[in-house]
């Protein structure tokens, strides 16, 4: 059996940060990728710009980068606002950004981006004769995107979501960079303590392969309900 | 302009020769380091591709197995799986490997290749497997062999289809690479990493190297542009 040294029951502690730390992020990136697809579509010029900023931007920088620069920027950021708080209203405020903040609020934005185009896509795929018909029938807009878009996007939009979650979960990685106890912190940590990165690495990297098959199949078995009905062609 | 610019380079402490030097060799060595993994990992992807649609499962199946494992954990962990772990192979220490492997370059350089080719794998063997059948049947027609019908038809078509795919590939493994600063070699992000823990200023250390990097980033997409419109070229409709 595998004898973990007695790090075993840090490295199950690791592991479900990381899956914290995954599902927090995709929340966001959902959110962040609605608001994002709503904008590129609307017919608003400047929710557009900013929309196509936002993803060209995130899309142009590695993701360790900007995790650094929200990590360590935004403690600085922090302590300014503090006190700016303290001169000005004399409230003692403080807020410690800890690596899992920095880590939710990143990959969530980064994966916002990617979560955008998906939408996007989904959403340009949806019929616009359902559209038209829920107009005719007196729906009122969020009406119409509420029981007629957004139901009929989510299968588009499914394959693309799935993708995306397989690459989130495999960044959160990055997070034990900035400090974060997660599995890959906690196995380095060992194996540098105990001189056996093999046996360390390959149980946390098995790790990874079980979320990832295990989501994969997870994520075939959501594609087959969403297309429940839909005739394929060919 | 140029008194301004040189104004504010005179009034500042981080943008000095000095550091600017340093931002330099990181961009080189990120460069360099993006590049031959790119290209050492490609020249091993399309053999291995080949082999991926082969019908005989014992030799599609080992490398099946290995893009699952380069595609299925982080690349964080495979840096340091290799990097901690080629140190503890036995009596590695005393042979001429060392001699490489002491770098902390070179494993970098293994762990991103190999990462890189598993993804390159996957996308050339989509491509592979998507080419028409018309046009391997017409090869086959001509008496074209196995080899001949490979290197004249499925490959160069195949290659139209997978240079998009490919494209993102490489943007990715430009990001990636960042990850490189943590086994210590300086790098663009490590070069940021050592100007921020010297002068404790986050947004001039990670702005600039972000800026960095999407300039890098937009270079490439303009590329790989360039080189889609070229190999497309007989698809584009005439001009009238």
């Amino acid at each position: 059996m595998l004898d973990l040294k007695g790090y075993g029951p840090a490295l199950m502690e690791g592991a479900v940060v990381t899956i914290e730390l995954a599902f927090l992020s995709l929340a966001l990136a959902v959110v962040l990728g609605l608001i994002g697809a709503s904008a590129k579509l609307s017919n608003s010029r400047a929710a557009k710009g900013a929309a196509t900023a936002y993803t060209t931007l995130i899309r142009g920088v590695p993701d360790l980068v900007m995790m650094l620069l929200f990590y360590y920027g935004g403690q600085v950021v922090v302590n300014m606002l503090s006190d700016y708080i303290w001169d000005a209203y004399e409230i003692d405020f403080f807020f410690q950004f800890d690596p899992f903040i920095s880590g939710v609020l990143t990959i969530g934005l980064i994966f916002g981006a990617y979560m955008t185009e998906t939408f996007r896509g989904a959403f340009l795929a949806v019929e616009s004769g359902q559209i038209e018909a829920a107009r005719a029938y007196g729906f009122t807009r969020w009406h119409t995107f509420r029981r007629i878009m957004f139901p009929q996007m989510l299968r588009h939009a499914l394959p693309g979501i799935g993708n995306n979650w397989q690459v989130l979960l495999k960044t959160t990685a990055l997070v034990s960079i900035i400090g974060l106890t997660d599995m890959v912190r906690v196995a380095e940590e060992a194996a540098k303590a105990e001189r056996m990165p093999f046996h360390f690495f390959i149980p946390v990297a098995f790790m990874y392969l079980t979320l990832t098959a295990g989501s994969e199949l997870f994520i075939k078995w959501l594609n087959k309900r969403a297309n429940v009905g839909v005739v394929q062609e060919g | 302009m140029p008194d301004f610019i040189a104004q504010w380079l005179n009034q500042n402490d981080i943008f000095t020769a000095m550091t600017i030097m340093e931002y330099w060799d990181g961009l080189v060595t990120t460069v360099h380091l993006v590049f031959l993994s790119l290209v050492i990992g490609l020249a091993v992807a399309v053999p291995l591709a080949i082999m991926r649609t082969v019908r005989n499962p014992f030799i599609s199946g080992p490398v099946w197995l290995y893009t699952y494992l380069f595609r299925g954990t982080p690349l964080l962990i495979q840096l340091y799986i290799i990097y901690y772990g080629l140190a503890q192979i036995e009596g590695i220490q005393e042979t001429f490997w060392w001699e490489i492997f002491r770098e902390p370059f070179y494993p970098a350089l293994l762990a991103f290749t190999l990462n890189t080719a598993a993804y390159t794998t996957e996308i050339i063997r989509g491509a592979i497997v998507s080419t028409p059948h018309g046009e391997i049947e017409a090869a086959k027609a001509y008496g074209m062999n196995w080899f001949l019908r490979m290197r004249r038809i499925v490959l160069p078509s195949a290659a139209r289809r997978a240079v998009q795919a490919y494209s993102n590939e490489v943007i990715f493994m430009l990001h990636a690479s960042a990850i490189a600063s943590v086994v210590t070699i300086v790098d663009l992000t490590g070069a940021a990493r050592n100007i921020y823990s010297r002068f404790y200023a986050p947004f001039d250390a990670f702005l600039f190297v972000a800026l960095l990097y999407m300039l890098l980033t937009f270079a490439l997409v303009f590329a790989f542009r360039k080189l889609e419109n070229h190999l497309l070229k007989h698809q584009r409709p005439l001009s009238s």
